[in-house]
C-alpha cells in the first residue's frame, strides 16, 4: 500500500488529529524505524515498528513512552509534536511511512531535517515549524489533556489545540505542494518531459563532451 | 556578483519553475541501491510509468550484502529477496547493476567515484543520505526518499528547493595523526548536528586544498551529519587528475573538453555566501564521539563534558547520550575499553584509509577479546589492497578481512553488534542502535584511530603510537 495516489491531486490543506508529543532533539531515522526492519521489498507491517527500540525492551517489555501511554492510544489520524532535528540521520523514507502507518499524518515542531522533511512532503505529510516556546505550550497542554483534537492548518499557517492557537511556518514551495495536491510531484515532473530532454541535451557530459 | 558552484549547476539543471516556486531540477546521476528502491520501482509499475533515462542510472548492492560470503542464495532469506528485485528491477528497465560477480560491486558512494561516474558539475542523487559524498568532485550531490527515487526513475528530475550556502573554511597545516574524519567531526562539534539544515556546505582553505579526493570524499560524506543534506569541494587540479583514466570517465580530446566544463563549474573568486565559518587547522585534534549524535564529539585527550556545559535545550539529548552509552560526564574518553573495532563504510573504506588503518596495525596485534573487522568499501577497493599486502597485514595483525559492503556501518547484514558491546568504528553514525543491537554503543573516529583502539583494546591517541614506530 503506498501512502499516496498516483493519479489524483489530493489536497492537504488541514489535518485534524489527536495529538501525541514525541519529546527531545535530534531524534533520528534509526530510532524512528531501526535498520533490521528494513530487509524487506515493501513499506507493508512497518506501523507496529515505529520507534520499537524506544518502545519496548529487546525481550519485548513495553517501556515508558508516548506511543504506548494509554492516553494517546485514540483511533484514527495523529499528529506528532517534536523537537529540534527531528527525523536527522539516514534518508530512509521507512521512517515517515512507519509513523503514516502507525496513524501520523502531519508534525508540528521547532525543526525538521531537510530529508525528512522533503520525504515527508512527498507523502503529503504537512511538516509545521513552531517556535521554540509553542511547541512546550503544545505539548504541555496536551500531555494535561490529551483527549482533543489537534488542528494542523497548512492554509493559515496555525496550530490549534484545545482553545490554543499559535502560528506556524511552511516552507512556501512545500505549503503550495500541500495545497495543490501537487506534493505527489511524480506526473508534474512527467507531463515537462520534452523540456527534460532538452534541458539534458544542454549538458556537456550527456554528450560525452564530445562537440 | 559572482556565483558559486551550487548556483551554476543548479542553474544548469534547472528544467522550469514549478507552481510551488521550486526548481524541476534534473538528475545527471542516480544512483540506486536494494533497500530503497524496491517501493520505488513499484510504484513506478503500479502507475504505469516508465524510466526514460536508464542511462543515467546506475545500480548496485551494498547494504544487505554479507562479507564472509556473496555466494547465491544469500542466507537471509529476505536478504536474498532483495537481491532478487534489484536484479530483475534493473533487468527490466535496462538499468546498468553492478553486481557482485562484476567485480565493481560496493558501497554505491565508493564505486560512482572510483569508475569515473561522479563528475564535477553533474547533479547526483540516490535514496541514501551519504551521496553527499560525491560533492568532493564539485558535483550537487544529495540524499533522498523512495518517493523521490521513483520521480527520478519516472522523470529523471526532482522538484526541489535551493538550499543556501555556507562556505566552510579550513586554514593551517593538519597534525600528523589527524586526518580528514577528524576534519569532519571537528565541524559537526563545532556547528552542530543541526547547523546545516536548509543548507549546502561549501568547504574550502587550504587544508582542503591540500586533500586528496579520498580525503574530500570523507570530508563531504559527514555534511549530513551535521544537517548539511550536501556539502562539495571545487573542482581542482586534484580532481581533475583522479579522474583521469577512469573506466567511465571521457578520454583523450573529450577529456580535455571535460576538464575545461568542470573547472568553470567552480565557485567564482567574488560568488557570495549566505554565511562563511573559518576553521583552525591547529584545533582539530584526533577526534572520538562519546554520545548519540556524531556532534557529541571531543579530542582524544579530552574529557567527556559535563552537562552543566550545555544549555537547558541541549542538556536532555546529554543527559539520554550518559545513560545510553553509560557516561557520568567528566570522565577521558582515552582508556575507555572496546569490544569490536570496525573499519569501512562510505567515510572510511577507500584505499587511503585501509593504508593509514594499516600502518598503525603494523605496530601491533588486535588485543584479546576485541573482533576487529576491516570491510572495504568495494570490490576494487579489496583488489587494489590485496595488490599492495594490506589484507595480510591486517590478518597478521588479528584483523578478519571481508568482503566489500557497507557492513557494520548499519549492519542490516549479518555483522552486528551483541548486547552492549562498545565498538570503535570508522563509520558515520553513533545513534542509539545504528550497529544492530538495540544496545550497542559506537565510538566514531578515524580509521588510524580505530586500528589503534583494536591493537591497544582501548580508546588510545593514534599519535603515541605512530610516534613509538617511529621510534
Amino acid at each position: 500500500m503506498s501512502a499516496k495516489n498516483e493519479s489524483a491531486l489530493i489536497p492537504v490543506a488541514k489535518v485534524v488529529g489527536r495529538p501525541i508529543p514525541l519529546r527531545g532533539n535530534d531524534i533520528d531515522t534509526d530510532r524512528i524505524i531501526p535498520a533490521r526492519f528494513m530487509t524487506a521489498i515493501t513499506f507493508d507491517g512497518l506501523g507496529e515498528l515505529a520507534f520499537r527500540d524506544a518502545r519496548f525492551s529487546q525481550d519485548g517489555q513495553p517501556l515508558e513512552h508516548p506511543m504506548n501511554d494509554p492516553r494517546f492510544q485514540a483511533k484514527g489520524p495523529r499528529v506528532a509534536i517534536v523537537n529540534k532535528n527531528f527525523g536527522c540521520g539516514s534518508s530512509r523514507e521507512h521512517a515517515p511511512q512507519a509513523m503514516y502507518r502507525w496513524g501520523v499524518k502531519a508534525l508540528v515542531g521547532e525543526s525538521f531535517a531537510d530529508i525528512f522533511f522533503g520525504n515527508c512532503v512527498a507523502m503529503g505529510i504537512p511538516c509545521l515549524i513552531v517556535s521554540e516556546a509553542d511547541a512546550a505550550k503544545l505539548m504541555d497542554a496536551v500531555e494535561k489533556d490529551p483527549a482533543h483534537d489537534m488542528t494542523v492548518d497548512v492554509d493559515a499557517r496555525t496550530v490549534t489545540f484545545n482553545g490554543l492557537t499559535v502560528p506556524a511556518q511552511i516552507a512556501d514551495g512545500a505549503r503550495t505542494q500541500l495545497l495543490k495536491g501537487t506534493w505527489d510531484a511524480t506526473r508534474i515532473l512527467v507531463d515537462a518531459l520534452p523540456q527534460v530532454k532538452e534541458t539534458a541535451a544542454r549538458l556537456p557530459y550527456t554528450r560525452a563532451f564530445a562537440g | 556578483m559572482g556565483k558559486s558552484l551550487l548556483d551554476k549547476v543548479w542553474d544548469l539543471h534547472s528544467v522550469r519553475e514549478l507552481e510551488s516556486g521550486q526548481t524541476q531540477l534534473f538528475i545527471g546521476l542516480h544512483l540506486v541501491h536494494e533497500v530503497t528502491s524496491p517501493q520505488a520501482f513499484s510504484m513506478i509499475r503500479e502507475a504505469g510509468l516508465g524510466v526514460p533515462f536508464p542511462d543515467r542510472t546506475f545500480a548496485t548492492v551494498d547494504h544487505i550484502i554479507p562479507t564472509d560470503s556473496q555466494a547465491r542464495p544469500l542466507k537471509d532469506g529476505q536478504a536474498e529477496q532483495m537481491m532478487s528485485a534489484i536484479e530483475k528491477n534493473c533487468r527490466e528497465f535496462g538499468i546498468q547493476f553492478y553486481s557482485p560477480d562484476t567485480g565493481h560491486q560496493g558501497i554505491v558512494h565508493v564505486i560512482g567515484p572510483e569508475l569515473g561516474l561522479t563528475q564535477p558539475g553533474m547533479t547526483i542523487a540516490c535514496g541514501d543520505s551519504h551521496t553527499s559524498t560525491h560533492g568532493a568532485f564539485g558535483a550537487v550531490a544529495f540524499g533522498i526518499g523512495t518517493s523521490q527515487v521513483r520521480d527520478v526513475l519516472a522523470s529523471q528530475c526532482l522538484a526541489i528547493a535551493r538550499p543556501k550556502v555556507r562556505r566552510i573554511e579550513v586554514n593551517g597545516k593538519l597534525a600528523p595523526g589527524v586526518y580528514a574524519k577528524d576534519v569532519t567531526l571537528h565541524i559537526i562539534r563545532k556547528l552542530g548536528v543541526q547547523g546545516g539544515v536548509g543548507y549546502a556546505y561549501e568547504y574550502a582553505g587550504t587544508v582542503v586544498d591540500a586533500m586528496t579526493m579520498e580525503e574530500r570524499m570523507t570530508l563531504c560524506n559527514m555534511s549530513i551529519e551535521g544537517g548539511a543534506r550536501l556539502g562539495y569541494v571545487n573542482p581542482d587540479a586534484t580532481t581533475i587528475e583522479y579522474l583521469r583514466g577512469r573506466e567511465l570517465a571521457p578520454k583523450g580530446a573529450a577529456f580535455e573538453a571535460a576538464t575545461r566544463w568542470w573547472l568553470s563549474v567552480a565557485s567564482d573568486a567574488d560568488a557570495k555566501y549566505d554565511d562563511v565559518v573559518r576553521i583552525d587547522a591547529a584545533d582539530i585534534a584526533p577526534t572520538v564521539t562519546w554520545g548519540i549524535n556524531p556532534g557529541q564529539a571531543i579530542g582524544v585527550r579530552e574529557s567527556i563534558p559535563l552537562a552543566k556545559d550545555y544549555s537547558a535545550d541541549e542538556r536532555g539529548t546529554v543527559e539520554d547520550a550518559y545513560q545510553y552509552m553509560d557516561w557520568k560526564g567528566g570522565e577521558p574518553v582515552a582508556g575507555t575499553k572496546i569490544d569490536v573495532a570496525f573499519i569501512g563504510s562510505c567515510t572510511n573504506g577507500r584505499l587511503s584509509d585501509l593504508r593509514e588503518a594499516a600502518k598503525v596495525a603494523k605496530l601491533g596485534h588486535v588485543k584479546q577479546g576485541v573482533k576487529a573487522l576491516v570491510v572495504p568499501g568495494s570490490q576494487e577497493v579489496a583488489r587494489q589492497a590485496e595488490a599492495e599486502g594490506l589484507d595480510k597485514v591486517f590478518v597478521a595483525a588479528g584483523f578478519e578481512w571481508r568482503l566489500a559492503g557497507c557492513s557494520m556501518c548499519l549492519a542490516m547484514n549479518p555483522d552486528k553488534l551483541v548486547g552492549r558491546q562498545v565498538c570503535a568504528s570508522s563509520s558515520n553514525r553513533n545513534f542509539k542502535g545504528r550497529q544492530g543491537s538495540p544496545s550497542g554503543r559506537t565510538l566514531l573516529m578515524s580509521p588510524a584511530m580505530v586500528a589503534a583502539a583494536a591493537i591497544t583494546g582501548t580508546v588510545t591517541d593514534v599519535r603515541d603510537l605512530l610516534a613509538k614506530g617511529n621510534a
